[in-house]
């Protein structure tokens, strides 16, 4: 085998192709989706001379093991975990030289959630709609790994930048997350609003790419009902008729009937991605920058 | 309209009517073309909302939108995407007793109608179309079915849609089209978004 290649040796749980993903098409029901947690992903791609936007492998909680084809640069982010090629252990967060044939095995997370694989050159499976991610939720992009499946790698980029030193990610004992409250904080009660900020959150075991979903407390309603469909955005916390907050992530449905609370800006959402069942969760409540304002504008 | 904030970037503009929704979003859409609005990584028409994701000042944004001028929605502006239907849908039976016709006669009613694409959601491709009157408007299905087939043309309450691919749902089906409502290997991918107008066409009267 000496084609510029990974084939799939054991998939893992849920292993997907990611890149940074399809933003600008949510008009047409497509998610953004892309690497849950992108500062993982940048990084893996820049230990092997990759741009940004290249296509790594996104593990959950598993890992997984590929075989190459030919010999490639490759680096692992990410959870921090056990990187062996054929069964030597090498270092996790460094550019590793994995010769032609060799296994490159990610082992299981030893915290945190997701690993990133990195190879020179990228994944070059198709893209669609200008982006390799696979979608968890509308089916697009390439179908998540399976033993046997064979990727095609792009040409090298460029030399690996040599020496980075790569901090490892320490544990999450709690989980932070900034909410930026609205569109639809008034849908809810003074005291559910209090709730939130109050704790007593875990990330719940039925999260996935789609949302991180939260075991606790339940948010209470001040009116009932749906809202009309409306657009959502990314880190939005919407909150079901469960009343149990979910954080969306990248693979979130474009529009939705029930209110959301507040926002979790971007920045905070690697670390969501990352953040084990049963981590608690707390909630900060932070107004918006500027305040809704009813205007008269000039709409027939 | 009222602008509500969602997260530091975004901004939901809320308004009195879907009418008036899609008549703010052609007008961003004219406006983007025309170089006049700021960088935006998203403009996602709902029921009643416009969602403008990705602004740098969505406050200033809220402030210089109250001074807009927006047209109404002007329809018959542009050619109609026409999609040939055979009206052979399980419901259809039930959707024209709800509205005291004939089936043969509720088929008459939905292909005579000039439907618009109002927001797309749900699914890849998946389009909410307005233009049906209000006394035409039906609520989902009790029990949604756990297969709708792709093709599969639908109505729920003032819209109607076409199923892109076979999913769960909980809409009325009246009929069936043959038509590839989403390729994500075509330009461009979807047959229907915001704005494209539809028509209906019974099978044998093209």
């Amino acid at each position: 085998m000496t084609e510029r290649t990974v084939a799939v040796v054991r998939a893992g749980a849920l292993t997907t192709v990611q890149d940074l993903g399809r933003t600008g098409h949510a008009h047409l029901g497509v998610p953004r989706s892309g690497a849950l947690d992108q500062p993982a992903h940048r990084l893996a791609n820049r230990l092997v001379g990759n741009p940004g936007e290249a296509a790594t492998l996104e593990t959950t909680l598993t890992g997984c093991a590929v075989r190459v084809g030919r010999a490639v640069t490759a680096a692992v982010t990410g959870a921090p975990c056990a990187v062996t090629v054929d069964g030597r252990p090498v270092a996790w967060g460094a550019a590793v030289r994995v010769p032609a044939g060799a296994v490159l095995e990610a082992g299981p997370a030893v915290h945190g959630v997701r690993s990133y694989l990195a190879f020179s050159g990228g994944l070059a499976v198709p893209p669609v709609l200008d982006s390799r991610s696979t979608d968890v939720l509308s089916g697009l992009g390439p179908a998540p790994l399976a033993d046997g499946a064979v990727l095609p790698l792009g040409a090298p980029h460029a030399p690996p930048p040599g020496a980075d030193a790569v901090p490892h990610p320490g544990p999450v004992r709690e989980l932070v997350l900034p909410v930026v409250l609205g569109p639809r904080d008034d849908w809810f009660t003074a005291g559910a609003l209090r709730t939130l900020a109050a704790g007593g959150f875990r990330v719940s075991s039925a999260g996935n790419r789609i949302g991180l979903r939260t075991e606790g407390p339940s948010l209470e309603r001040a009116q009932d009902g749906e809202l009309p469909s409306e657009g959502m955005v990314l880190g939005a916390v919407q909150v079901p008729p469960d009343g149990r907050p979910v954080v969306f992530l990248a693979d979130h449905p474009t529009t939705g009937g029930y209110p959301v609370v507040g926002v979790v800006p971007g920045a905070f959402l690697a670390a969501a991605a990352q953040a084990v069942p049963g981590t608690p969760v707390r909630f900060v409540l932070r107004s918006p920058r500027f305040r809704p304002a009813v205007q008269a504008g000039g709409v027939p | 309209m009222r602008a509500l904030p969602a997260g530091d970037h975004g901004l939901l503009v809320e308004l009195g009517s879907t009418e008036e929704a899609e008549a703010l979003h052609a007008e961003l859409l004219r406006r983007a073309a025309a170089g006049e609005l700021p960088a935006v990584q998203e403009i996602v028409p709902a029921d009643r909302t416009v969602l403008i994701d990705g602004l740098a000042e969505p406050g200033a944004f809220a402030e210089n939108l109250a001074s807009w001028d927006i047209p109404p929605l002007t329809r018959g502006a542009q050619r109609a995407v026409e999609v040939p239907v055979r009206y052979d849908g399980p419901d259809l039976a039930e959707v024209a007793e709800r509205w005291g016709v004939t089936p043969r006669e509720a088929a008459a009613v939905h292909a005579d109608t000039e439907f618009r694409v109002a927001f797309c959601g749900f699914a890849p491709g998946f389009g909410y179309l307005s233009g049906l009157p209000d006394r035409y408007h039906v609520p989902r299905r009790a029990t949604p079915r756990t297969k709708v087939p792709a093709g599969s043309v639908a109505l729920a309450g003032r819209y109607t849609s076409v199923y892109p691919r076979s999913s769960p749902g909980g809409w009325q089906l009246i009929g069936t089209t043959d038509v590839t409502l989403w390729d994500a290997a075509r330009t461009p991918a979807a047959l229907f978004s915001p704005g494209t107008r539809v028509r209906f066409v019974p099978e044998g009267r093209t």
